[in-house]
């Protein structure tokens, strides 16, 4: 906007300290490249570094735009958007601006900012409100990156919170709850993981023998206790890395994993069953019980199907009853169970 | 309303009263959880009747509390961040009351789902100012001559401070300033050391 009664000349000369006010990083230069004055707070960067600003190229390397590097070539620098990186200092300071020609070719203003760049700097030389001008947008953007970071605390507190109510609810989800032994959910998801990774198993398939009686004649409370002590056997006899789950009243399952051959699959049974047969002492009365084992391997198969694996380790345990309890049988493949039947 | 002011609500109470008195506020306001979460969004009415279990609990005035509540967001250590965004609102406390009006953007840039109440201020001369507050609970009016009392004591101004009720949609607050540079005030770097 012009206005009639001031040339365009007026317009431009300033009093040094209202320039110190609206460009408080400026930079007057005149036609060889000498610094005549500068914005207060550039002077802070300048006392920083412990420089006596005399000639612009001693100061700083104009990365944009390329190839100015001496006085003659100052004008390419006008209207142009201009990055420059302070010489002194390490952490090579960056700045970016704009320059003018002033009227009369009489030398050059730069306005200089420090770009995104201002959190750092504001830190390193201890900047106030007071070193920038009204119009500049750096308070604003120091409270956007306080703020920011104040949520994003709060946001990964929160993500914490729910991941750990997340593990713990899954762990919920696959646990049986009156022993802390695995759920069937659980089981079948091992045995999935298992399948699909193709490493070998042994499944155990376990009902205890004479838990009904135990129940009838001493309660619910001792029945639950057996229970208990049940999966404390299986644990102690299995690794961590094996999977023991309950998955009805008086059934368990084992996968003992990594398994390939039956040799030493009979005599782990059998310590099971030999644990299983000590009589527990419950508040004074003596419950007695044992179990029945049905045992297959996940190698019998060419592509293992868990329906198919929980069949036949059912058929070997109703074997292990039907031979007289308290013992553990190996799934045969089709022609001796066939007999079997 | 923003989980945040719940949980600012409930940090107040458990860190002002204890744990006890914030489990018995939950149980009267039947609120149902014991924990809000900052970055969830709640109905209002759990905020009004959390503030009228905890003002019949502790058997104080429900303004007074409020009061505190707006000292306490200041003030309490944990909550050192929020007092650092107040303070980029201005160098002095006159600046800083200026920039209240634009609380309610300022809020929503750094949460764009955070709602603050429309604050107006009349410049009355001499020193004298008046607030009008559009509260979000009914009472809002005396968070902010609490937070107000709080941030000149941090610019280091001597405020008379008064709640004037309410006047229409809006509760009016006067403010006397005495001195703006009463005290050396709290200090306040624009950025913090690197890793804080």
């Amino acid at each position: 906007m012009k206005n009639a009664s001031l040339t365009n000349a007026d317009m431009a000369s300033f009093s040094s300290e209202a320039l110190d006010r609206l460009m408080p990083m400026h930079l007057l230069l005149d036609g060889r490249a000498n610094v005549i004055s500068y914005g207060p707070t550039l002077g802070r960067v300048f006392q920083h570094h412990n420089i006596t600003p005399g000639k612009f190229f001693d100061l700083f390397a104009v990365r944009r735009p390329t190839g100015v590097s001496t006085a003659r070539k100052l004008s390419a620098l006008v209207g142009e958007r201009v990055q420059l990186t302070l010489k002194a200092g390490e952490d090579s300071l960056s700045l970016r601006g704009l320059c003018q020609e002033m009227a009369g070719a009489r030398g050059f203003l730069l306005n200089l900012s420090f770009g995104i760049g201002v959190v750092d700097a504001v830190r390193a030389l201890s900047l106030t409100e007071a070193d920038f001008a009204p119009t500049d947008l750096a308070i604003e953007m120091l409270y956007l990156v306080e703020a920011k970071s104040a949520v994003m605390r709060e946001l990964r507190d929160l993500n914490l919170r729910l991941q750990e109510a997340r593990l713990a609810a899954e762990q919920q989800a696959l646990t049986d709850t009156l022993t802390g032994l695995r759920n069937r959910r659980a089981l079948e998801s091992e045995m999935h993981l298992l399948i699909g990774r193709g490493t070998s198993f042994a499944l155990f398939h376990l009902d205890l023998d004479y838990f009904k009686q135990v129940n009838d004649t001493l309660g619910h409370a001792a029945g639950d206790f057996v229970l208990r002590q049940v999966a404390e056997i299986l644990s102690i006899e299995t690794r961590t890395s094996d999977t023991v789950a309950r998955v009805g009243g008086d059934e368990f399952v084992i996968i003992l994993n990594r398994v390939e051959d039956y040799d030493f699959l009979l005599p782990i049974a059998d310590r099971i069953i030999a644990a299983l047969t000590v009589p527990m002492d419950f508040e004074g009365q003596v419950c007695k019980i044992s179990g029945s084992i049905g045992i297959t391997l996940s190698t019998n198969y060419q592509s293992p199907d868990i329906e198919v694996l929980h069949a036949d380790a059912d058929a070997a345990l109703y074997e292990s009853k039907r031979a007289g309890r308290g013992r553990a049988t190996v799934f045969q493949t089709a022609p001796p169970m066939a007999k079997l039947a | 309303m923003h989980g945040l002011i719940n949980r600012s609500i409930q940090n107040f109470l458990s860190d002002s009263y204890g744990p006890a008195v914030w489990s018995a506020v939950v149980r009267q306001s039947e609120i149902g959880s014991d924990n809000f979460e900052p970055m969830l969004s709640y109905p209002s009415e759990q905020t009004e009747a959390m503030l009228n279990a905890a003002s019949e609990t502790l058997r104080r005035p429900k303004n007074e509390l409020l009061e505190d509540l707006g000292t306490y967001l200041v003030c309490h250590p944990h909550l050192e961040a929020l007092r650092r965004l107040l303070r980029f609102g201005g160098v002095g406390f006159v600046d800083f009351l200026h920039t209240l009006e634009d609380l309610p953007d300022r809020g929503r840039l750094a949460l764009s789902d955070l709602e603050l109440p429309e604050i107006i201020l009349l410049d009355q001369g001499d020193g004298h100012y008046r607030l009008h507050c559009a509260p979000m609970v009914d009472g809002a009016g005396f968070i902010v001559v609490g937070l107000l009392r709080a941030m000149a004591d941090d610019y280091g101004a001597l405020v008379l401070l008064d709640h004037l009720g309410r006047e229409g949609a809006y509760e009016v607050l006067s403010v006397h300033l005495l001195d703006q540079s009463y005290t050396e005030g709290k200090r306040f770097d624009l950025a913090l050391p690197v890793g804080q």
